[in-house]
């Protein structure tokens, strides 16, 4: 009975730690990405060599998606998150758009439209 | 800029302050489809004493769960919330958090009114417009809106706020309330 192998359910946490699918690393090439930064899908379909998660971004990238989405969407810690699309962007399969520092905050017209929008809500 | 905002999807943060337990992610919820967001993210000297890392020396990150939520005002104006880890040896978080966020809402619960001075006092160092909403819970005294500016020594353009975090009407108004004080602070500012 002991000799039986062992399932495991998602309670267990992963069978693969998240930060064994980017090798250890904990920082993303190039600059950090905001957790708000626009992500896209571009170029051409990719030929071979990306693991599971990197579709997975591309395929959840297809439109416009955050940073922050696209954590809650792959189920992984941001960090992970960003390593990955830093490797994406390196291979210009993405495009990162960060949100100005102070631009849409400085807007007023859509600052207004937010008011009316929660109002609505 | 208007070529941008006509392509990308403009997203705006804001982000859920005070204590634990104080109702931060009741808020989140009560306006928006929450989500649970994983960060791990690299302790800091702050966790010794109180992570136990014995055995795990090697050890230095951890996960952090923030609460996340998300309301779309249309096609491409997002509004996202942010719900701050509560301890304070999380605090190094917050300044990817704030930078660029549109404001911050700080609740208050009389109580145990300290636990939300040092959000008040990150905000107002930071220059990030905020509110303090105080969240009525069942039994707690009732102070007046004045007792607590002066208790938590707010200028006199912080907007104090009575809620209930548990009905998204209140929760709502909070949010309006941050909104339009960012607007005036902007208003000033020019």
């Amino acid at each position: 009975m002991s000799d039986s192998p062992q399932w495991l359910d998602e309670e267990a946490g992963p069978v693969v730690r998240p930060y064994a699918l980017i090798r250890g690393r904990t920082h993303p090439s190039g600059d950090a990405f905001d957790l708000v930064a626009t992500v896209r899908a571009i170029g051409d379909p990719p030929s071979g060599e990306l693991g599971p998660e990197e579709r997975h971004i591309l395929r959840a990238a297809r439109g416009p998606i955050s940073v922050a989405d696209l954590a809650v969407e792959l189920d992984l810690p941001v960090g992970v998150v960003r390593v990955l699309l830093g490797d994406l962007r390196d291979q210009a399969l993405i495009s990162v758009t960060s949100p100005p520092a102070v631009g849409a905050r400085s807007n007023e017209r859509i600052l207004k439209e937010v008011i009316n929008g929660l109002r609505a809500l | 800029m208007d070529s941008v905002l006509s392509e990308d999807p403009v997203a705006l943060k804001i982000l859920i302050a005070g204590g634990f337990g104080v109702g931060k992610t009741t808020l989140v919820g009560a306006v928006s489809e929450i989500k649970p967001l994983r960060t791990e993210e690299v302790l800091s000297d702050r966790g010794i004493g109180i992570d136990d890392l014995d055995g795990v020396e090697g050890k230095n990150t951890t996960t952090v769960a923030m609460d996340f939520g998300r309301i779309t005002i249309r096609e491409g104006l997002v509004v996202y919330l942010f719900g701050t880890p509560g301890q304070e040896r999380f605090w190094f978080m917050w300044d990817e958090l704030s930078y660029g966020a549109l404001g911050a809402v700080v609740i208050a619960d009389t109580r145990r009114l300290t636990d939300c001075f040092p959000s008040v006092d990150y905000f107002e160092q930071r220059g990030t417009p905020f509110v303090v909403a105080v969240n009525c819970f069942d039994g707690a005294a009732r102070h007046s809106i004045d007792d607590v500016r002066i208790a938590l020594d707010l200028d006199d353009d912080v907007p104090v706020l009575l809620c209930d975090v548990r009905r998204r009407a209140s929760a709502k108004e909070v949010m309006i309330a941050l909104v339009e004080h960012s607007l005036r602070t902007l208003a000033s500012a020019n």
